[in-house]
């Protein structure tokens, strides 16, 4: 039997792959080349199947994940602030990707031993998955900063934007603290040399600097997000709300 | 059915699920792509397992309809499950699979693909792997993107006969 607190997490984790591929989802038919239109909306296809898989150990009714993804509102959402950033530019689009799968890669790969079975599960294919979207983000992060002055210019700007929001992925609160002791989630700080690897020998091979730290923006997980979100949120459920029940 | 059509056996039935054919892939059943775990008689129950291959793959739900719809045709109640562990892997399409992607122009995944993830772990560039034209047979072939038109599957082109194709991806 699960307990709220592990809604709670499973509504984190949710959270931050429906909100991450929503972003993804807006770059649609703007992509610099239909390749990359496809690899993003199938990077969002993934993150998808995996927010319904945890929706749905949330809420097993019919329709519990069109509920929680649908008619929750903004505050209700627990997702890190890092994956809700604008995409910015294309550069933006791919360091924020990179950020955020050289954590989820730790991340799953890590859960496949949970002690939840459903968490098990879904990680021993969420591993799989996300390790190939790294391989894709990674390469897009290498090839734009070892490229011309300018993708070296626009993916080091983003690089600086983005780097405060990586803190906030190995927070950890009471949520986490209680389901760490039963071994049911991984504790984020076994996770961050993993992610320093990862990113720091990437953004090297990219010619790319590791920024230095500084703020440290937080409260995605406990709903405080930021003011473009509402109209993120807005655009996700509009559909929903405007026609409950509609299938087609 | 009708009352005089003996029912079908546990074998017959385990045999009409694994013929469902994937609704992405011409020609190539569930049962080639390595999905079907279980098959079980259960009085007028037939209960079945399934492994999906992508967490977010839309046809997963087709193919649930359409394994539901056969196994109604044979006179059961179908009662169809998921199971997400362990893992669906790529290793588990049959060599009648792999053919049959090969016929429907689509390049089949690598063998062995967990082992050899392991020695590829940090090669940014996939360049260990090679992938074999469809057509020609050429290993001259180029990765166009990672990704392609379903979740299981990476757009190449080949380099000796200059064609398109699609690759299903080793996970």
């Amino acid at each position: 039997m699960k307990s709220p607190t592990c809604d709670r997490y499973a509504h984190r984790q949710a959270d931050r792959a429906l909100i991450l591929a929503q972003r993804l989802l807006e770059t649609i038919t703007h992509s610099p080349e239909i390749e990359e239109d496809m690899a993003l909306s199938n990077l969002a296809l993934d993150l998808i199947g995996q927010a319904r898989t945890l929706y749905t150990y949330v809420d097993p009714a019919d329709d519990g994940e069109d509920r929680l993804a649908y008619f929750r509102d903004a505050h209700e959402f627990l997702n890190p602030l890092l994956v809700e950033q604008p995409n910015g530019d294309f550069a933006g689009i791919l360091v924020r990707q990179f950020l955020h799968d050289a954590f989820a890669v730790a991340y799953w790969d890590a859960m496949t031993t949970s002690t939840d079975a459903t968490f098990a599960a879904l990680a021993g294919k969420a591993v799989k998955e996300t390790t190939y979207h790294l391989r894709h983000s990674r390469s897009w992060v290498i090839r734009l900063g070892d490229g011309t002055d300018e993708s070296h210019r626009r993916v080091a700007a983003a690089v600086e934007r983005l780097w405060p929001f990586t803190h906030e992925l190995f927070e950890v609160d009471e949520v986490e603290r209680e389901l760490v002791a039963t071994g049911i989630a991984v504790d984020p700080a076994d996770l961050l040399p993993i992610w320093q690897e990862t990113v720091h020998a990437t953004l090297a091979e990219a010619t790319l600097a590791v920024p230095t730290d500084g703020d440290r923006p937080s409260g995605g997980r406990v709903g405080l997000h930021s003011p473009e979100f509402d109209a993120l949120i807005a655009e996700l459920q509009v559909v929903a709300r405007a026609h409950p029940g509609a299938t087609w | 059915m009708t009352a005089s059509a003996p029912a079908p056996s546990v074998d017959e039935l385990n045999t009409l699920v694994h013929d469902v054919e994937d609704p992405e892939l011409p020609h190539v059943t569930i049962g080639d792509l390595g999905m079907v775990r279980n098959v079980v008689i259960d009085g007028r129950l037939a209960r079945i397992t399934l492994t999906p291959t992508y967490t977010g793959c839309p046809a997963t739900e087709q193919i649930q309809e359409d394994v539901a719809a056969a196994v109604a045709a044979a006179g059961f109640t179908p009662v169809i499950e998921f199971a997400m562990s362990p893992a669906w892997t790529s290793d588990w399409i049959t060599p009648r699979g792999r053919q049959r992607l090969v016929e429907a122009g689509i390049a089949p995944p690598q063998e062995r693909a967990q082992e050899r993830a392991q020695e590829r772990a940090g090669d940014a560039s996939g360049s260990a792997e090679f992938v074999e034209c469809p057509r020609c047979g050429s290993r001259r072939t180029r990765s166009i993107t990672f990704f392609g038109s379903t979740a299981c599957k990476a757009s190449y082109t080949c380099q000796a006969c200059l064609e398109p194709f699609d690759h299903f991806k080793s996970i």
